[in-house]
């Protein structure tokens, strides 16, 4: 099982700055709206790892750090994290042992309910968008998740095993 | 599910979590309500954002190094070309200048005639657009300057061609701007032919706008050329926005269908000029070597 006192903070550090590097980083315009969400998918990650290190406080200061460089409202991506987080963390032991499909799709759910937030959130503030930009990410999202934890459960392995 | 209930205490499952949920979620829609209404969130918008500001810096570092390196590795054939080019246009640019000042210096007069008050220069300054994607709901872009340079939120931005977009968002170093053709984007405008006003709204796409209060029997045709009005108060009137790309007209709809395309080239800039108009506020960064005036 997962050492759960070894936090490996330099590696959820290192990846959540790759991942905010990718969430700004400079696509075409076609392929914009179908950008993943990489820091949703990070954070989703390291909750099911590491439920009891990974709050969700954590994950509200990062999504805060996501809406200054977004410029979007502030608290928006807040919101969103700490809600995913939280079902995350409540259904983690449940979402280790879900075989990749079933994990994947439940990763399409929560990337949807973040969306979702979003969407209403931008809906209250009079934010108008097209839906590609909603939906795009979520599909984009859930087609890379497996390729993510295979990357990730590596990178977390060898983490380990250089404790 | 055994492992949990064989520890003590199991923070995924207590109480507490939901209770900080609840907390982060009210405090989320706090900020955003604040955020929303008012600016008193802009000092930690401003902290925030200079924490961001590597990240920035480190997605723009390969693009701006490739531009270098294409262009300290271009052949002297090509810049000697590329010379000559910009001599001819320096040179056109010049004549059609001359006729300029003259048609200036007679505006001056008549308007001296007519009583109005003369326009002032506007100040500008060159700011680059870094290659950094922001927010994903709205077409915007950012750019490597910020309070400290005097930008304030909805100052005007042109490139070579027209108008851009404004600044919405001011950061202490970098900021950022929303182009003229995102959807919660308007913009006054006339049509340099007749002074016809209405207003220029984005569309969500990078090429068009569209005039939707323009009435079916208003004086508006193809290849009419739109300039700011500057009735908004927010762009400095005269400057070019788009070209009428087609007008439709229906009968029993009250207004037309006219859409426009940008005349800037709001896809393709890597730099922009902000300008500073006589009476906005914010303080030119006069003592720049960027700084200059529009003629």
């Amino acid at each position: 099982m997962i050492q759960h006192n070894a936090m490996p903070r330099r590696t959820v550090i290192v990846t959540l700055i790759v991942g905010l590097l990718l969430t700004i980083m400079p696509l075409p315009e076609s392929l914009d709206p179908f950008r993943p969400d990489w820091l949703a998918l990070l954070v989703i990650f390291w909750a099911m790892q590491l439920p009891r290190t990974w709050s969700i406080g954590t994950a509200w200061i990062i999504g805060l750090i996501l809406d200054v460089s977004q410029g979007t409202l502030l608290g928006q991506h807040s919101l969103a994290f700490c809600v995913i987080v939280f079902i995350t963390v409540r259904f983690h032991l449940l979402m280790r042992v879900f075989p990749l499909p079933q994990l994947t799709a439940t990763v399409f759910g929560l990337l949807a309910v973040y969306q979702f937030l979003l969407f209403w959130t931008n809906g209250v503030a009079g934010t108008h968008a097209a839906s590609t930009v909603y939906w795009g990410p979520v599909i984009t999202g859930a087609l890379i998740w497996p390729l993510l934890v295979m990357i990730l459960s590596g990178v977390r392995y060898q983490d380990r095993s250089g404790n | 599910m055994v492992t949990s209930r064989q520890e003590n205490i199991n923070p995924t499952r207590s109480p507490a979590l939901g209770l900080r949920l609840l907390a982060l979620i009210f405090l989320s829609i706090v900020l955003m309500y604040v955020d929303n209404r008012d600016n008193h969130l802009n000092s930690v918008r401003k902290a925030i954002g200079v924490a961001v500001y590597p990240l920035r810096v480190a997605v723009d570092a390969p693009v701006r190094f490739w531009s270098w390196l294409s262009d300290s590795t271009t052949s002297r054939n090509e810049l000697e070309l590329e010379l000559g080019r910009l001599r001819v246009e320096r040179l056109l640019t010049k004549a059609r200048l001359q006729r300029f000042n003259a048609l200036e210096a007679e505006n001056a007069r008549l308007r001296a005639l007519l009583d109005a008050r003369s326009r002032v220069r506007d100040a500008v300054r060159v700011a680059e657009i870094m290659s950094v994607d922001a927010n994903p709901f709205s077409h915007s872009l950012v750019i490597n300057v910020g309070s400290r340079d005097g930008v304030f939120d909805g100052q005007a931005l042109v490139d070579a061609d027209g108008v851009v977009g404004q600044v919405i968002k001011t950061g202490l170093l970098t900021s950022q701007a929303m182009l003229i053709s995102d959807t919660d984007h308007a913009l006054p405008v006339e049509v340099n032919r007749n002074g016809l006003r209405t207003i220029a709204v984005g569309t969500g796409q990078i090429g068009s706008l569209k005039l939707p209060f323009v009435v079916n029997s208003a004086d508006i045709r193809a290849g009419d050329l739109l300039v700011t009005s500057g009735l908004g108060g927010v762009f400095p009137a005269g400057y070019p926005v788009a070209v009428v790309a087609s007008v439709t007209r229906i009968p029993h709809e009250p207004y037309a269908n006219v859409s426009a395309t940008p005349a800037a080239a709001l896809g393709q800039v890597r730099e922009v000029m902000l300008i500073w108009s006589a009476g906005a506020q914010g303080n030119p960064a006069e003592n720049s070597p960027a700084a200059g005036h529009v003629e």
